[in-house]
C-alpha cells in the first residue's frame, strides 16, 4: 500500500462555526495508483487533496491518520511536515499558471527552492534538463520568466518541477481546467507518462472532469458533501457504479464514447447541504431517490467486492 | 450586491476592531466640532484673558494664547473647518477621480489614452507648489475655496486606483452580459459597475478625507488657510509665529496637531479595517 | 521598454511645459496691476518703488503681446533668468535659490533614503504574524497620519526647549561663519537633526504601512503558498514577499514626491533651516512674486529629475519591465 488514510477528519474553522468539510475518511491507495477524485464543487475534494501535504488555518486537523510507504506523515504539524514536502508528497496546484515567482528567472527560483531543501541544483540540472525535454519544453525556459512562457508551458513547467524529487503521493489539482481541450489531452497523458517513468509512485487527480479521469485514472473515488461516496476502477465506476449517487452523476454526463448527446443531461435534483451544520447521517439522502430510515445513520465505507467500497445502506447491505 | 453579502459584510465589520476604534475616535471629534462650538462661552477670536497667556484651567479648558484667547474655543471652531475641509476637499477629489477614472477605464482607447495621460502629469506636479502659488496670489481666501483648491489637485491617484478597478471589471461576465443585453453604458455603470466598486469607493473616500485635511494643515501652516475663519493649522501656525515654543506654552500647539494626527490615524485605521472586511484573504480568525 | 521610456519622457516633457505655463499664467491672469500689488506690500521708500517699477515693468513686458510675454518667458527661463528678487533686490532670484539648493538636498536625500529603507524593513517585520502586525502596525499608522509640521514643532520643543539637546532654528549656530572647522560641521549637523527625524519619522511611517500591505499581498499570493507547500522554509518565501513587495514601494517613493516636498516645506519653515520651503514662506509673506515663481520651477525641477531617477531604477531592478513585458508600472 503506498497510501492509507484512517479516520481523517478535517474540519475549517470560520467565525460562525467549524465547517465539517471532511468526515472520517478510510481509503487506501496501491502503488502505481493513479486515482481520480471527482465530485461537485464544495465536496471536499479540494480539502483532502490539501490536507495531506500543506495543512494551513482555517483548515483544521479533528484527528485520523495518515501512512505513506508505511511511515506517518504529521499533516497537523506545518513544520514537521515540510521535511516530507516535495520529497515524499508533491503537488501540482490548481494555480499553476501563477505558481512561480514572477521576478526570478524560472531556473534560478528552482535552484533557490532546492537549495532551501538541501538538494544540490548541479546535480540534478540533467534530470531536469531530461524532463523538460519529455514534456516538449526547450531548457531554455530556465532562463525565462514565467511571464515569458503560455499557459501550457507554465502548466508543464510545474509539472516537472512538483515531480522533480521522485515523490511517492503526488496531488494533482485541478490540473487540466485552465487549459484547452487540446493542451488538456496532453498534460493528462504527460501525468500518465511521468507515473510510468517513476517519477512519482502514485497520483491523486482531484478533478470535476469525468471524461479526463475515464482517460488516465486506474480508480476514481467519488465525494459528496464532505463524505466519500464510492470507490472502484474507473471502468466500474464508469459502467458498473452502486452508490445512487455515483448512479446520476455518472448519467448526468454526455455518455462517454458517444459523440453526439442523443440523450438529454438530467443533472440531479436539489442542492448539497450546508456543511455547517450538515445533517446526520448520510448527507446525500435528502437529494436520494432510494433513500429510507437508516440512512439516518452514517452509512460506513465497505468493501462490497474486491476494490469497490461504498458507503450506501442499501447497496451495502444487499451485496454484502 | 444581495441581502445575505451585505450581511455578511456588515456581521465581519461590527466585528473588526481596527472599523470600531476608526469609527469611536471619529465619532468623538466630530461630536466635539458639533457641538463644542455651542459650549464655550468665549468668542474664539475675543482677547477674553486680559492678562494673556495662561495654561489649562477650570476657566480655560485649554489655557489662553499670547493674546488671552480662549484656545479651547479655537479649537473646537478649528475641527469644524477640518471636517468641513476632509469632507468638501476630499469628497470633491474623490468625484473628480471616480468621474476621469471611470470614463478612462470604461472607454478605453484614445479616451483613456488622454485622461490617463492627464493624470500622470497631474500626478508629477507636487500639488502643494500649485497651491501655494495660487493662494499667495488670492487676497481673500474662503475655506470653500480651499477645499475646492485641494479638490482640484488631490484627485489624481484616485483617478488611477478607480481607472484599474473598472479595467478588471469591465471584462467580467455580468457586465458583459448587461452589453449583450442592450443596456446602455450609463445603465451598466451605475447598476452593474459601481455596485461592485462600492467599497472600493469608500475606502478612496476615506484617503482622501485624510489627505485633505493634511493638505489643508499645510496650506494653513504657511500662512495661505482661509481669511475668515481659525483652522487647526492655523493655530498652529500663530503659535510658532508668536514663539509658544520658547515661551513653552505647549497648550497652544499640542491640541491642534494631535487632533488632526488622531483624526487622520483613525482614518487610516478604518481603511485597513475596510479592506479587512472586503478582502477575506485578510481577516482575522 | 521604448515604448515606455517614450511615454514617461513625453509625460515628463508635458508636465514641465504645463509647469512653466501656470507659472506663467497666474501672475498675469490674476484681477490689478501684478507689479503695483507686488510693490504696494514691499517695504521700500518711493524713490527704490520707482527704480524697482521701472525694472519690474520690463521684465514683465506687459506692453507686449501675450504670445510674445510667453515666448519670451520661456526664452529667459533657458538663459537661466528667472528675474531678481524684490525681497533680496537686487539680488537675481537663481542665484537665491542656488543657495538654498545644498540644504535641501542635505536634509531630503538622507531623510528619504533612510526612512525608505527603514520603513520598508519595519513594515515587512510588522507583516510576519498578526500578533506583530497588530502590536507594532499602530505605530506607523500615527506617524504616517501625523502632520509633517506638527512633529517638527512637537519635537523642537520636547527635544529643543524642554530637555535643551538640540537647536531648532537655522542651519548653524548664528556666531559661527562657515568654514571647515569641526566646530561648524557640528553645528551644522545639531541644526540638521531634528528637521531630519521629524522628516524622517512621518515618512518612516508611511513607508512601515505600504510594506506591510505590500508584503502581506504577496505572502497570500500563490506562488508563496506552491513553495510553501514545496517545503520551501519561511525565510525564502519572506525573501521573495520582501523583494517582490519593494518593487511597488520604489514606485510608491515616485508617487509619494509630491506630498514629501510639500512636508519639507514646512519642516523648513518650524525649523527655520534655508532651504527653499523657507525661501517660499519668505517670498510669499514679502509678496515676492518672482522668487515665489523660481521656487515653483525648481521644486518642479526636482521633483522631475528624482521622478526620472526612480524610473531608470525601477527598469533595473524590476526583471519583466527589462524584458518588454510590461507597458506601463508607475
Amino acid at each position: 500500500m503506498s497510501l492509507q488514510i484512517t479516520d481523517l477528519k478535517i474540519y475549517y474553522q470560520t467565525l460562525r462555526g467549524e465547517v465539517q468539510a471532511l468526515e472520517s475518511t478510510t481509503f487506501s491507495m496501491a502503488d502505481g495508483e493513479i486515482m481520480g477524485l471527482a465530485g461537485e464543487s464544495g465536496c471536499g475534494k479540494t480539502t483532502l487533496g490539501h490536507s495531506l501535504i500543506y495543512m494551513k488555518p482555517p483548515m483544521k486537523y479533528m484527528g485520523g491518520q495518515v501512512l505513506l510507504d508505511g511511515e506517518e506523515l504529521p499533516i497537523w504539524d506545518m513544520d514537521r511536515m515540510n521535511e516530507f514536502r516535495f520529497k515524499k508528497i508533491s503537488i501540482i496546484p490548481q494555480y499553476a499558471m501563477n505558481a512561480m515567482n514572477p521576478t526570478r528567472k524560472i531556473g534560478k527560483m528552482i535552484s533557490e527552492l532546492l537549495g532551501s531543501r538541501g538538494v544540490d541544483f548541479k546535480a540534478i540540472l540533467p534530470e531536469l534538463e531530461r524532463r523538460l525535454g519529455l514534456v516538449k519544453l526547450s531548457t531554455s525556459v530556465l532562463d525565462m520568466y514565467p511571464i515569458e512562457l503560455s499557459g501550457g508551458m507554465k502548466q508543464r513547467m510545474v509539472m516537472v518541477l512538483s515531480t522533480l524529487l521522485n515523490p511517492s503521493l503526488l496531488i494533482a489539482d485541478e490540473i487540466t481546467s485552465a487549459l484547452d481541450v487540446a493542451s488538456q489531452k496532453a498534460v493528462a497523458e504527460m501525468l500518465v507518462e511521468f507515473r510510468n517513468q517513476g517519477y512519482c509512485k502514485s497520483a491523486i487527480v482531484i478533478t470535476h472532469d469525468i471524461s479526463i479521469l475515464y482517460q488516465i485514472a486506474d480508480s476514481i473515488l467519488i465525494m459528496y458533501a464532505g463524505q466519500l461516496a464510492e470507490k472502484a476502477s474507473t471502468e466500474t465506476i464508469i459502467h458498473a457504479p452502486r452508490h445512487p449517487y455515483t448512479k446520476l452523476l455518472i448519467s448526468s454526463l454526455p455518455e462517454i464514447g458517444i459523440k453526439s448527446t442523443e440523450k438529454r443531461l438530467t443533472g440531479i435534483p436539489g442542492n448539497p447541504p450546508l456543511l455547517l451544520n450538515p445533517p446526520v447521517g448520510c448527507r446525500f439522502r435528502e437529494r436520494c431517490p432510494v433513500a429510507f430510515e437508516k440512512c439516518t445513520e452514517a452509512p460506513p465505507f465497505i468493501e462490497v467486492e474486491p476494490g469497490h467500497h461504498i458507503a450506501c445502506w442499501k447497496e451495502g447491505e444487499t451485496n454484502a | 450586491m444581495n441581502t445575505a453579502k451585505k450581511n455578511e459584510f456588515l456581521y465581519f465589520a461590527l466585528k473588526n476592531w481596527k472599523l470600531r476604534i476608526g469609527f469611536v475616535v471619529i465619532g468623538v471629534f466630530l461630536i466635539l466640532a458639533l457641538i463644542g462650538p455651542l459650549l464655550v462661552r468665549n468668542d474664539p477670536f475675543a482677547y477674553a484673558n486680559p492678562t494673556g497667556a495662561k495654561p489649562p484651567s477650570s476657566d480655560y479648558w485649554f489655557g489662553t494664547t499670547f493674546f488671552g484667547q480662549d484656545v479651547f474655543a479655537q479649537f473646537v471652531l478649528g475641527l469644524r473647518a477640518t471636517f468641513l475641509v476632509g469632507i468638501l476637499g476630499g469628497g470633491l477629489a474623490t468625484l473628480i477621480g471616480v468621474v476621469v477614472g471611470f470614463t478612462a477605464g470604461y472607454r478605453g482607447g484614445i479616451v483613456d489614452e488622454v485622461l490617463n495621460m492627464l493624470t500622470n502629469i497631474i500626478l508629477v506636479i507636487p500639488t502643494m507648489a500649485v497651491l501655494l502659488i495660487i493662494a499667495a496670489y488670492l487676497e481673500v481666501r474662503s475655506i470653500f475655496a480651499e477645499c475646492i483648491f485641494i479638490g482640484l489637485t488631490a484627485w489624481p491617484w484616485a483617478a488611477r486606483a478607480i481607472r484599474a478597478q473598472t479595467f478588471s471589471l469591465r471584462t467580467r461576465d455580468f457586465v458583459d452580459l448587461a452589453k449583450t443585453s442592450g443596456m446602455s453604458s450609463f445603465k451598466i455603470i451605475f447598476r452593474e459597475i459601481a455596485p461592485n466598486m462600492m467599497a472600493y469607493l469608500i475606502m478612496t473616500f476615506i484617503l482622501q478625507f485624510g489627505g485633505a485635511i493634511l493638505n489643508a494643515a499645510t496650506l494653513d501652516f504657511i500662512g495661505l488657510g482661509p481669511t475668515n475663519t481659525i483652522s487647526l493649522g492655523m493655530m498652529m501656525q500663530y503659535a510658532v509665529m508668536w514663539g509658544a515654543l520658547l515661551l513653552g506654552m505647549w497648550w497652544w500647539f499640542i491640541p491642534p496637531g494631535l487632533a488632526i494626527t488622531l483624526i487622520v490615524g483613525a482614518l487610516y485605521v478604518m481603511n485597513v479595517g475596510m479592506d479587512e472586511v472586503f478582502n477575506p484573504k485578510l481577516r482575522e480568525t | 521598454m521604448n515604448r515606455y521610456f517614450t511615454r514617461k519622457i513625453l509625460i515628463y516633457a508635458l508636465t514641465f511645459f504645463l509647469a512653466v505655463t501656470i507659472d506663467w499664467m497666474i501672475p498675469r491672469f490674476m484681477p490689478g496691476d501684478p507689479i503695483q500689488n507686488m510693490l504696494s506690500r514691499a517695504n521700500v521708500n518711493a524713490d527704490a518703488a520707482q527704480v524697482m517699477y521701472t525694472y519690474y515693468a520690463h521684465a514683465f513686458q506687459l506692453d507686449l503681446p501675450i504670445w510674445q510675454q510667453y515666448l519670451n518667458f520661456w526664452g529667459a527661463l533657458f538663459r537661466g533668468d528667472l528675474g531678481i528678487s524684490i525681497y533680496l533686490f537686487p539680488t537675481p532670484v537663481a542665484k537665491v535659490l542656488m543657495r538654498a539648493v545644498p540644504y535641501d538636498l542635505f536634509l531630503l536625500l538622507p531623510a528619504i533614503l533612510l526612512s525608505w529603507w527603514a520603513g520598508n524593513n519595519f513594515g515587512a517585520f510588522a507583516a510576519r504574524s498578526k500578533w506583530l502586525d497588530n502590536t507594532v502596525s499602530p505605530i506607523g499608522y500615527i506617524l504616517s497620519a501625523t502632520p509633517y509640521m506638527w512633529l517638527g514643532i512637537f519635537l523642537a520643543w520636547l527635544l529643543g526647549i524642554v530637555l535643551n539637546i538640540f537647536p531648532i532654528a537655522g542651519a548653524y549656530s548664528f556666531d559661527l561663519q562657515p568654514s571647515f572647522s569641526w566646530k561648524f560641521i557640528g553645528s551644522v549637523l545639531q541644526h540638521w537633526f531634528l528637521p531630519f527625524f521629524s522628516l524622517f519619522l512621518v515618512m518612516f511611517g508611511g513607508w512601515a504601512i505600504g510594506m506591510r500591505n505590500m508584503v502581506i499581498y504577496e505572502l497570500e499570493a500563490d506562488y508563496s503558498h506552491y513553495l510553501e507547500a514545496l517545503g520551501a522554509p519561511q525565510r525564502l518565501v519572506r525573501k521573495y514577499a520582501f523583494q517582490n513587495g519593494i518593487l511597488p514601494q520604489i514606485t510608491g517613493l515616485a508617487l509619494q514626491l509630491g506630498v514629501i516636498v510639500a512636508g519639507a516645506l514646512v519642516t523648513e519653515v518650524v525649523f527655520s533651516y534655508p532651504g527653499i520651503g523657507y525661501l517660499l514662506l519668505a517670498a510669499i509673506q514679502n509678496q515676492d512674486y518672482f522668487l515665489i515663481q523660481g521656487c515653483f520651477l525648481f521644486i518642479i525641477i526636482g521633483v522631475l529629475i528624482a521622478n526620472f531617477a526612480i524610473d531608470i531604477i525601477y527598469i533595473l531592478v524590476d526583471p519583466r519591465t527589462r524584458r518588454g513585458m510590461t507597458g506601463e508600472t508607475a
